[in-house]
Order: C-alpha cells, then structure tokens, then sequence
C-alpha cells in the first residue's frame, strides 16, 4: 500500500488544479464516499489527498441568465433550502429530499455525488432528467481551461466518468426548465432513509392539454450508469397521455431495461419496479 | 505511519490544536487523540448516526469526516453540551420518558435531537422522525425518543 505523502487544502482554484496537474491525486469533499470506500480498500489514496472544500469558487447556487449554476460543494441540504431549486428545480429538490440522512446531507456534495458515478447516485437520475451539464477545470499550462460536457456523457460506468486524472468537476449547470414543464422522481428502498435505490425514476417533459412534449424518462439502478429510456420516450412523445399511452410506455420501459440481480433486487423485481412505478407517475402526472 | 498534519479549531468553545494522520476520521480523533469518548462508534459508514457531531452548527457523521477537515471550524461533541438550556432538557426528558435503554445510541441522538430543536423549536412528531432517521436505536423502538424530544422542545 502506497502511503500518502502530502494533505493539502488550498483556497484558490487554480492552487488545487496545479496539484492536481502533477499528479497521483485523491479528491475529497464532504467525505462521505471516500472515507468508507478507503476503508473497505474500494479507494487507495494516490500521494496527494487534495481537501477541495475550502475553495470559494466551487461553492454557491446562483441563477446566471437561463441557467441555474449549481457550485461543486453545494451540499445536499444546502440544494435543499434552496429556494431558487425549490421552485424551479423541484424534482431535484424532491430527490434530495430523498437522500440518505440529515447528517449525510450536511457532509455530502453535489459534485461529489456526480464524481463517484454510483448506477444509483441519487441526484443524477434528476440533474440528467433536467438536461444538465458539467463543467470541468484544468490548468494545463500555466492558465485555467474549462470544457463543459452533458452528465449523461460524462458517466461511462459504475465509478468510472470522463473527467481526466489533471481535471476538477467546479459546477453544475442547469437550463430554467421551458414553461409547462413538469416532473417527478421516484426511489424505490427497502426504507425511507439511508437505502441505496433498488431503482430510482425521474419523469420530465412539457405539457401542453393533456400531451407530453420533450419528454425525458430516466432510470437509475438499472445498468451500469443511469440511462434515458429513449423507447419509452418515443411511446410518449406528442401523445396523449391516456390510459393506452401510459400503458404502452409502461410496457417499453419495462422491455427497455437490463438491470442486473443483486443484494438490493433481482432483475425480474427491478423490471417489474420500472413497469408499474412509471406507469403510477405518469398516472399522476396525467392526473396533475 | 502515515502522514500528521496539525489542525487547529475550535472544540466545544476551546480552541484545540491537533497532529492527526491525514487519513484518519473526526471520530477517532475525538476518541483516541483527544480522549472525548462520548461521541460513539458504531458502524464506521454513516448508517448509525451513534457518531454524530455539529460541524459549524450541522449534523455530521464524524466517522465519515477526515479529522483534517475539522481544521477552522467549530465541533460540538456531546460532552459540549453540557450547559445548553435546551440540552439538558432533552437529557431529564430522555431518561424521564425511558428514552435510554443500552445508551449506546444516545450521545447522537441528542446531538441530533439537539439539531432538529434549533431548526424547529416546536416540532411535530413527522418531523422528529425525519430528523433522527440517520440514528439508529436497537432497543426502544424509538416512539420513546419521539416523545422525549415532543417534551423537550416549547410546545405551547
């Protein structure tokens, strides 16, 4: 086992990307993901463990034109109390509400949520449904570089997404939903709290009479990362949202997922999760 | 060995200086280097809530917080409750309403309990469970918590 050789935690952006460019870096926030996977072994801390939360300019929840910039280190609670996500951003705000415990939302962050890439991370399944982005730094040559790219691409697989070893993920954006739009979110655990999703559904699009419009559908807990339903979808699209459209999507998303057994649900009890929670939210969404 | 880093903050109103290894938790700080002992072990993973601090005035697992981050901010332990009003009436309305059985859940859940009181002084018993979720208790079966928690805040 390697054995750490610096702790750092600078207070300027562009001190941790120097520290991350040099390289064999272990990024930690709140905590609450890497303490225990470091215990279990799931994490070997590279040389330098880089404390990011102290940096001022990954912080903070502000409305920038029609885009809501969510700060890497904006905690769980924080997304929360928010009122700008409360009444804009509701269905993040429901899966936060959602997420683990009080004292895991005090400690826990948006970004770091993002980064560990968990098939069931809890704000994923909302910030995809809602067409976010993720803004990534670096400071390759002596200037600090950003590249944004959607989060749906930015998760390859269980841990794994395209932020590069020499890379800082500093925020989250998030286009104001269009008029209309409405969503929902739905986990499945065993309890309330503290449960990793079974499955986990969000539902957006923007309704006009009693049609779907941009209809979003994604499934958390059912493949390596969390996925758009695009077949699901399309039995959506423009289409009336009665009872043999609801059915007929219910049905698609159900043949639509590939979800693995585990210690948490086996496949079948995940297929037929997906089956009829999608068709109970979009029963509400009719009825709303 | 692994790598010491000196921290400075401030425990239960004292500033306190620390050499922790830099991969060590607040938990086994509190407990192992600065000898406070209330503050219990019970999962190591954030499932129990037994370890449970204020960090700046927020509920925190201590065991999932590197102790290196505690570096400038304000940590409250059971033992820094001692004094607050509002505390050591949720400390005679534990034992008054049979809140305590084993004990080894308690320190957090006042911590906890404590937290709840400050963001909602006048709680209903919704929002109390809500609250103490991320603690787990094995032997009351936790409607005796509720109620000491019921008798501790300003109903009126």
């Amino acid at each position: 086992m390697r054995t750490l050789e610096r702790y750092a935690a600078p207070r300027a952006l562009g001190e941790a990307l120097e520290l991350l460019r040099a390289g064999d870096v272990t990024i930690v926030a709140g905590g609450t993901d890497v303490m225990p996977q470091s215990h279990s072994g799931k994490v070997q801390f590279g040389r330098t463990l880089l404390n990011v939360r102290r940096i001022p300019e990954l912080a903070g929840i502000a409305l920038e034109g029609g885009t809501v910039r969510i700060g890497a280190l904006t905690t769980i609670t924080a997304l929360l109390e928010s009122g700008l996500v409360r009444e804009r951003l509701p269905i993040l705000a429901e899966a936060a509400d959602h997420f683990a415990s009080e004292q895991v939302r005090n400690g826990a962050t948006v970004g770091g949520n993002i980064c560990n890439a968990s098939p069931a991370g809890d704000m994923l399944v909302p910030l995809i449904v809602l067409d976010a982005t993720i803004v990534l730094a670096a400071k390759p040559n002596g200037s600090i570089e950003t590249r944004s790219l959607p989060l749906r691409e930015f998760l390859t697989g269980p841990g794994r997404t395209r932020r590069a070893p020499h890379e800082l993920l500093t925020a989250v954006s998030v286009p104001l939903p269009a008029r209309g739009f409405v969503s929902r979110f739905y986990k499945h655990g065993t309890r309330p709290a503290l449960d990793i999703s079974a499955i986990s559904i969000g539902i957006g699009g923007v309704k006009r009479d009693d049609r779907l419009e941009s209809v979003r559908v994604v499934f958390g807990a059912v493949a390596p990362t969390p996925i758009r339903a695009h077949a699901t979808e399309r039995v959506l699209e423009g289409r009336r949202l009665d009872a043999a459209t609801i059915e007929a999507a219910a049905e698609a998303a159900h043949d639509e997922v590939r979800p693995i057994s585990d210690l948490r649900a086996s496949a079948w009890y995940r297929q037929e999760l997906v089956r009829n929670m999608t068709r109970r939210l979009l029963e509400d969404v009719a009825r709303g | 060995m692994s790598l010491a880093v000196d921290i400075e903050f401030r425990l239960n109103g004292v500033v306190r200086r620390a050499t922790v290894p830099a991969d060590m938790s607040a938990l086994v700080m509190l407990r192992e280097v600065l000898g406070l002992t209330g503050t219990k072990y019970g999962c190591g993973e954030g499932e129990c809530g037994a370890c449970t601090v204020l960090v700046d005035g927020a509920s925190i697992n201590s065991c999932l917080l590197f102790a290196v981050d505690c570096d400038g901010r304000e940590v409250t332990t059971i033992e820094g409750l001692a004094g607050d009003a509002r505390a050591e009436r949720l400390q005679r309305a534990f034992t008054e309403y049979g809140a305590v059985q084993c004990g080894f859940c308690t320190p957090g859940m006042v911590i906890q309990a404590r937290r709840i009181l400050a963001q909602h002084p006048h709680p209903d018993r919704a929002t109390i469970q809500r609250g103490l979720e991320g603690n787990l208790c094995r032997c009351t079966g936790y409607r005796k918590i509720i109620d000491a928690v019921i008798a501790a805040s300003d109903q009126s």
